[in-house]
């Protein structure tokens, strides 16, 4: 039992962060159909800084703020710069166009900053909580809350202000949005500056427990797009149960059958669930017109 | 008619050229590696070419094909004992094997459903190589027998230039010939619209899987040649980030351009080893020019050059 809970626990913080990637994806691709596989450099970005400006002697919760917004910037340049100019190019050129930038990114990040591993300190102590008898890091419960507040956040956003309706309204559709008076670039790039700030949230949580470096991102990109396909592509409920999925799966799986196909486990279940329910588990099935 | 096959001979024949005069200014054999490097890449780049840009389906994880047939070479004459020429062509096999049992549900998937599926297949090959290390060396990769083809040992930078330089010669004949088969037609119909090819009579399942098949044969194929060549393997061959560089040079090329394929493989590949002059600033000045590029040629360097060519000339 102590055991079963321990898994659990791993698995759910790994995956709470899993779910604010996929998160980030989803808000990006509802605002505008891309598929942003930059989003790990923004987690990578929030650990990064936060290291180093706590380093210079910033007080954590501060050096937190300046990666988050960091981040942001970052986020809105690359909308900026990268994606508004290459407006209605096809989805692979997009996927490419981010790719790069997500080169870029770890390319920057390596001169900047270094190539070594870094490491926050915990946010409150090191001393596991024993919880039945299973031993768990403090910094795990700050994962979670952290996921559930942004979570939290997000949906009062989207649901109960005039400008998340608006987001909502283009990610529903772009021109009828458009229509009704909604900037909609104004909103795209409210996208990705959110979703950055997301991943950049996600990065500081959980930089304590895996460490960081300026390479990170690319491995939380494919674990976070799985996890969002997962759920069904555009559907944030279902990004954050796929991600949550994924961490409890890769947890279980490392736990109980073999540790070293740990990566593996996730994408054979995508595999097998992409093959009974090609639209991922809550996605809608999209009828195409001809 | 004639006209197409005058170009496709066209093609060929400058393709044919260039590969017979660059050696004259090359001015030392670590250009004949640069160069057969390209040549292996734009090989692997012109079969994921067929998958994408004739039939219209994306991969991600198509460096699994091409690591199955480096891991092929290598395995096959140490731990099974069969020479390396029969290796290579079990390499190739099995990844038609693989592609076809796994080909008819995946292809099911649309759009960024099939993306993931296939990113998923790759990570899971890439897994099981750099794992079971008892077979594969694990993480640090494992050396490749010479291959030996009727007592004549195959190796040294200059004679694989010529070999892979061959190998790309037919690998793009047979593709450009393919466009202007019945099953090239097909690929075309389905990637302009599925429905309307299934309507007209197009049996869309089984061309995507031919496509399929045709490009893991490919990609296996110039696995094992880099294998050969650098008569070392190791796992980042069959990785996420070896897919990602094949399809960036398809789609930086010009999505179902043959010609597009060796002209992004020639760029994404040389573009690193000139960029190690920048020493730390590789990678950004790479992702820029990836992202320069992808913004002002949208349809790829090849499509978009000719077109701007053929405009000037007309006016």
């Amino acid at each position: 039992m102590a055991e079963f809970l321990q898994f659990l626990i791993s698995g759910l913080t790994v995956g709470a962060v899993y779910a604010l990637v996929a998160l980030g994806f989803t808000l990006i691709y509802n605002a505008s159909g891309v598929v942003n596989f930059a989003q790990g450099e923004f987690v990578m970005l929030g650990g990064m800084v936060t290291v180093f400006a706590s380093a210079l002697g910033v007080p954590l919760p501060l050096a937190a703020l300046v990666a988050i917004v960091v981040a942001m910037v970052i986020g809105l340049l690359l909308h900026r710069l990268a994606i508004e100019p290459a407006r209605g190019a096809s989805a692979v050129t997009l996927i490419i166009i981010t790719i790069g930038a997500s080169i870029l990114l770890r390319g920057l990040a390596a001169i900047v900053f270094d190539k070594q591993f870094h490491k926050l300190p915990a946010f409150t102590g090191d001393t596991p909580v024993d919880l039945l008898g299973a031993a768990i890091q403090p910094q795990s419960f700050w994962v979670l809350g952290g996921a559930a507040v942004v979570v939290l956040a997000l949906y009062v956003f989207l649901e109960h202000t005039l400008l998340g309706k608006a987001v909502l309204a283009t990610a529903a559709n772009r021109l009828a949005a458009r229509l009704v008076g909604i900037n909609t670039t104004t909103i795209m790039a409210l996208a990705f500056g959110g979703s950055a700030a997301i991943g950049a949230i996600a990065g500081i949580l959980v930089t304590p427990i895996t460490l960081t470096s300026y390479d990170v991102g690319t491995l939380l990109a494919l674990k976070g797009f799985a996890a969002a396909m997962l759920g069904g592509m555009g559907n944030p409920v279902g990004a954050v149960v796929g991600g949550l999925l994924l961490g409890l799966l890769e947890a279980f799986g490392a736990g109980y059958l073999s540790s070293t196909y740990k990566d593996a486990f996730a994408f054979l279940v995508i595999l097998i669930v992409l093959f009974a329910a090609p639209q991922g588990l809550f996605g809608r099935r999209v009828v195409e017109r001809v | 008619m004639r006209a197409l096959m005058n170009q496709r001979f066209l093609t060929l024949a400058v393709l044919a050229v260039v590969i017979g005069i660059l050696p004259f200014v090359f001015p030392s054999s670590y250009y004949f590696r640069v160069a057969s490097l390209v040549w292996v890449s734009a090989l692997a780049a012109i079969g994921l070419n067929i998958l994408m840009g004739q039939a219209g389906q994306v991969s991600l994880g198509h460096a699994a094909f091409f690591g199955i047939g480096a891991y092929a070479v290598a395995i096959g004459p140490v731990h099974l004992g069969i020479p390396s020429w029969a290796a290579l062509l079990l390499g190739a096999g099995l990844s038609a094997l693989l592609a076809f049992l796994v080909g008819r549900p995946i292809l099911r998937l649309k759009g960024h459903y099939l993306a993931i599926a296939t990113l998923g297949l790759g990570v899971l090959v890439a897994l099981v190589i750099t794992t079971e290390s008892r077979w594969t060396g694990g993480p640090d990769g494992m050396p490749v027998e010479r291959l030996t083809l009727f007592g004549w040992r195959v190796s040294g930078s200059y004679t694989w230039y010529w070999v892979t330089g061959g190998l790309l010669l037919i690998g793009t004949w047979i593709a450009l010939n393919l466009d202007d088969t019945p099953t090239g037609r097909a690929f075309r119909a389905l990637h302009d619209s599925e429905v309307a090819a299934q309507v007209v009579g197009v049996d869309v399942a089984r061309f995507k899987l031919q496509a399929f098949v045709i490009a893991a044969v490919y990609a296996s194929l110039a696995g094992s040649a880099l294998a050969f060549m650098n008569g070392f393997i190791n796992p980042d061959q069959a990785g996420f980030l070896h897919s990602v560089e094949l399809v960036t040079i398809v789609v930086l090329g010009g999505l179902g351009s043959v010609v597009g394929s060796i002209v992004g493989a020639a760029v994404l590949i040389t573009l690193p080893q000139v960029l190690t002059v920048f020493h730390e600033y590789e990678h950004l000045l790479l992702g820029l020019i990836i992202i320069v590029s992808m913004i002002f040629m949208r349809s790829g360097i090849v499509p978009t050059l000719s077109s701007l060519f053929l405009r000037k000339a007309r006016s």
